[in-house]
């Protein structure tokens, strides 16, 4: 006998996005978390006294506004606070600002290149393109290209209809976009090299490539077709850290009456007769439920919960050729005040954008290399911010929090498993980096939590610590992700579902894998759909 | 008396001239009466966010304020306003809205009580005449004083945090509508938590003499609670979301009306809350009392519009295709995320029956294209966080 009609395998954003919809809908729904807090990897912790981190993800622009209207989040304390541009630092002392006026940033190009000026308002119109083809995607199930069902067949008329109603030109373009390197795709239109190196961090955040990889050139759009608010690119932070994300999303759930078991590791999904009928938890109890939809990413969940017995080899292989590369580590700092970083000066506004200390594709490229050899990289990618400076929930008045996303970092090295020495070695190239560019930045340091690959795939789950549960790459993208045959979140054996990342449309805090996943599954239950559609930008 | 050349300079600085206009690096200025007031500071969505997440400081300077004072103050602005001005205690203040003979909406605006037996009326437009005739057989005395009063928002969570940094003891204690005053530099300033924001919030009105040093003072201060500057652009993106109307923009004011039909009555703006018609006399009261009976013509309502194109200015239509009404402001707002507006809307559109759907016309690469979308009827303003209820304040 069943109490629930659905059990969620992890209490990450998308695990919470599901259940709310499945409960909203009226199912009977429990959503089990191994950690004694919910969120995954949209979390905020209390390590240092009076320090409030967002441990792992920290930055909040791709949520689906129609899932944030339709949920009513900020009933639940959601407030996403938008917050401005990005900027390099560069070895001669210059810092190139990454503005959010359009002609700010246009004058800023023209002080190392006026050709780069100009062509950025056409690589500004390129991108819109992009960003317009791919947004309504986010928010529907891709169609199965090899099938004949009404439902796949009308779906891939809808997609090409939109595909030819780009015009011939952009068609090749978007083909040549989504194959290209994000370093070939910059030098089409820029011929400096710090204006390069800086546009193309959003093309290796989040992934095992280099700016010269294949593939990299469409992470980049994956990064830019967030908003705010409607102005494309905007990044913004979620008020009280990225937990409060999962919170309200929790709350949206729980006032559907859903139920949050925490400290409840899933060891097994039971199966019978080729259809998933509950779990058993580490501690051995057996819950049942007719749905089981798993949060965790394609890895996890079926090389770890299921019993191989109760699935087919095909997807075994599928599965152990999915990539999933730990690419990224993470600081979290607690600073006594504010950092002083000389080459800007103390009230530039972009003392609140995004940070990088990397001014060459080449120093990129180089970082990635050391990945390759199982190094840390000796002169790393950070992305770094103080979102103390907008939200004033996260740290005393006039202390201040650091969150600093590092690229590359392996998620074994070549010396074998992560040491505390390691980590320790991680944090210190980091800290000497920011340190080289900031002159009192050690001296604030109050307290780090740095967290290699390995320390965030032991804690949250994410396999080798990839931050978007599986490349974003062409080959596990749309109907291809996780894997050819299972991109409408259905899995091997009946009454069984993904709706973490690892699915359509893939990583970063977007609650669309869940909602998406939900929309399925209660076509399934043959109940009516209440998961919204994509806004139309038209 | 002003001087004869004042039309050599048409419009005036504020007394936070000269640091506003260093902090205004968009050099975004618009008109505001006698004022030039920044429309935006540095980035508006940013200026709007600093009101919802830290502290948001507005220039109120041309707000037209006036004093009332004298024995008979009480019974006065009773007789004026059309709610009942007793309930509103000394240190407290209450918005209302006044009428004319025909019991429409003149204009509105809060009422102080500063001390005993003196009021200050703040609104946006000037009042003394309306104020002089009413005033006949009462023992008042009525000045405006808009040019000699310089007027702060201090907007957003961390707002009393600042203040208490910059001095001003038990400022946290202070309730919604309540007023204190200070000492500040040896003159009188008196703080009173309030806004046009929707969230904690408190208005400041000192003498010019110690605008600027207040000005500067509170910027220091509030450096730590990330404080940042804001224009009227922010002010009516923040103002929408609370639920709070703009005399102008929202209904016309009576007084400037030309045409039949354009003016609105409380009634008619969803005000009905700010009328008494159990008070003996007030202007307009015939007028409310006759509409009371046979209903009013036009209902005021808060709408949340599918799809996320504002529907500024949008004619409303019922399933019938009829027109039953038009949009008054609309937005999107950024913290509901969520496409909403204020609506005037009248037969034959029926409360409860009647669908409501916008006809909204946009743009996109120059092109205009136009939807419609189906709205429904909110009560609660879109924005409405506990926090600007809770004493004593959030402290940070």
């Amino acid at each position: 006998m069943s109490k629930y009609d659905a059990i969620v395998i992890g209490a990450g954003h998308n695990g919470l996005c599901n259940a709310a919809y499945l409960a909203k809908s009226g199912l009977k729904v429990l959503v089990l978390e191994k950690n004694d807090y919910i969120g995954g990897a949209a979390v905020s912790r209390e390590l240092e006294e009076g320090w409030l981190y967002s441990n792992c993800s920290y930055v909040c622009s791709l949520l689906r506004p129609e899932i944030y209207r339709d949920l009513n989040l900020q009933k639940h304390g959601l407030q996403v606070i938008a917050y401005g541009g990005s900027v390099t630092f560069t070895k001669k002392g210059d810092i190139f600002g990454g503005y959010s006026d359009h002609d700010l940033s246009r004058r800023e190009i023209g002080r190392y290149s006026k050709k780069d000026a100009d062509a950025y308002v056409r690589f500004s119109r390129d991108i819109s393109k992009q960003c317009r083809f791919i947004k309504p995607l986010l928010m529907r199930t891709p169609p199965d290209p090899t099938s004949f069902k009404p439902k796949d067949l009308n779906e891939l008329i809808w997609l090409f209809k939109r595909l030819y109603g780009l015009g011939e030109e952009t068609i090749y373009e978007t083909i040549r976009f989504y194959t290209m390197s994000v370093a070939e795709y910059l030098e089409e239109y820029f011929e400096n090299d710090v204006v390069k190196a800086a546009l193309s961090g959003s093309g290796i955040i989040g992934t095992g490539l280099g700016p010269y990889s294949p593939g990299t050139a469409y992470v980049l759009l994956h990064h830019y077709m967030g908003e705010v608010d409607g102005s494309i690119g905007s990044w913004g932070f979620a008020r009280g850290g990225m937990g409060s994300v999962s919170n309200a999303l929790a709350g949206a759930f729980q006032e559907h009456d859903g139920e949050i078991m925490t400290n409840a590791e899933v060891k097994q999904i039971l199966v019978k007769n080729g259809r998933s009928v509950g779990v058993v938890l580490e501690n051995g109890d057996e819950l049942y439920a007719k749905n089981i939809v798993s949060n965790l990413d394609v890895k996890r969940t079926y090389l770890k919960l299921f019993e191989h017995g109760d699935l087919d080899e095909k997807i075994i292989n599928q599965v152990e050729n999915f990539k999933i590369r730990g690419s990224s580590g993470k600081l979290n700092i607690a600073l006594d005040g504010l950092p002083e970083f000389p080459a800007m000066g103390k009230n530039n506004p972009l003392m609140h954008a995004d940070m990088h200390f990397i001014d060459s594709l080449e120093r990129i490229e180089r970082a990635f290399d050391d990945w390759k050899n199982g190094r840390w990289s000796a002169d790393p990618y950070c992305d770094t911010l103080i979102p103390t400076l907008t939200d004033p929930t996260m740290a005393p008045p006039g202390k201040h929090y650091m969150s600093v996303f590092v690229q590359y970092a392996p998620p074994k090295l070549a010396t074998g498993e992560w040491t505390d020495k390691d980590r320790e070695g991680f944090g210190k190239t980091v800290i000497d980096q920011i340190g080289e560019y900031s002159p009192n930045f050690k001296d604030l340091i109050v307290h780090a939590e740095i967290r290699s690959p390995q320390d965030i795939e032991n804690e949250v789950g994410l396999t080798e610590g990839n931050i978007f549960q599986g490349e974003l790459t062409m080959d596990q993208m749309f109907f291809n992700r996780p894997f050819p045959g299972y991109s409408q979140f259905r899995g091997p054996v009946k009454g069984f579902y993904m709706c973490g990342s690892s699915t359509h449309p893939g990583g970063g805090v977007m609650a669309a894998p869940g909602a998406n996943a939900a929309r399925e599954i209660l076509f399934d239950l043959k109940r009516e759909n209440i998961v919204p559609e994509a806004e139309n930008d038209d | 008396m002003l001087q004869q050349n004042h039309y050599l300079k048409s419009v005036y600085e504020t007394p936070f001239h000269e640091r506003t206009s260093e902090l205004n690096i968009l050099n975004d200025w618009t008109r505001w009466k006698d004022y030039t007031v920044p429309n935006s500071y540095f980035r508006v969505d940013l200026e709007y966010f600093a009101a919802r997440n830290s502290t948001a400081v507005f220039d109120y300077t041309p707000m037209i304020k006036h004093r009332i004072k004298g024995k008979d103050a009480l019974e006065y602005v009773n007789r004026f306003f059309t709610r009942d001005m007793t309930k509103i205690g000394l240190h407290r203040v209450g918005y209302a809205v006044w009428c004319d003979e025909q019991g429409q909406v003149i204009d509105d605006g809060t009422v102080f009580h500063m001390r005993e037996n003196e009021y200050w009326l703040l609104s946006a437009e000037r009042q003394l005449e309306n104020l002089a005739v009413s005033a006949i057989g009462f023992d008042v005395e009525i000045d405006e004083l808009t040019d000699d009063v310089a007027a702060l928002g201090v907007q957003g969570p961390t707002s009393a945090s600042i203040l208490k940094a910059m001095g001003f003891q038990e400022i946290e204690m202070l309730k919604p509508f309540d007023i204190k005053h200070y000492s500040y530099h040896g003159e009188e300033i008196t703080i009173s938590r309030t806004g046009f924001t929707g969230d904690l919030g408190y208005e400041v009105l000192m003498s010019n003499s110690v605008a600027l040093s207040f000005y500067n003072e509170m910027f220091a201060k509030g450096e730590i609670y990330n404080i940042k500057p804001a224009g009227l652009e922010a002010l009516d993106l923040l103002r929408i979301e609370a639920g709070l109307l703009q005399p102008g923009v929202d209904f016309m004011i009576a007084e400037e009306a030309i045409r039949p039909g354009a003016t609105r009555s409380p009634y008619e703006l969803g005000l009905s809350w700010l009328v008494d018609l159990s008070k003996p006399v007030f202007n307009g009261k015939a007028a409310l009392v006759e509409e009371k009976k046979r209903g009013s013509k036009y209902t005021f309502v808060k709408l949340n519009i599918n799809g996320n194109k504002p529907a500024s200015g949008s004619y409303l239509y019922n399933q019938a295709n009829k027109k039953i009404g038009t949009v008054t402001s609309a937005m999107f707002s950024p913290s509901a995320k969520a496409n909403i507006a204020y609506a005037s809307l009248h037969e034959p559109w029926k409360k409860g029956k009647d669908k409501i759907i916008a006809e909204i016309y946009y743009q996109k690469d120059l092109e205009w294209n136009r939807v419609m979308e189906e709205a429904t009827i909110v009560t609660k303003p879109f924005f409405d966080p506990d926090r600007k209820r809770a004493t004593p304040a959030e402290l940070y």
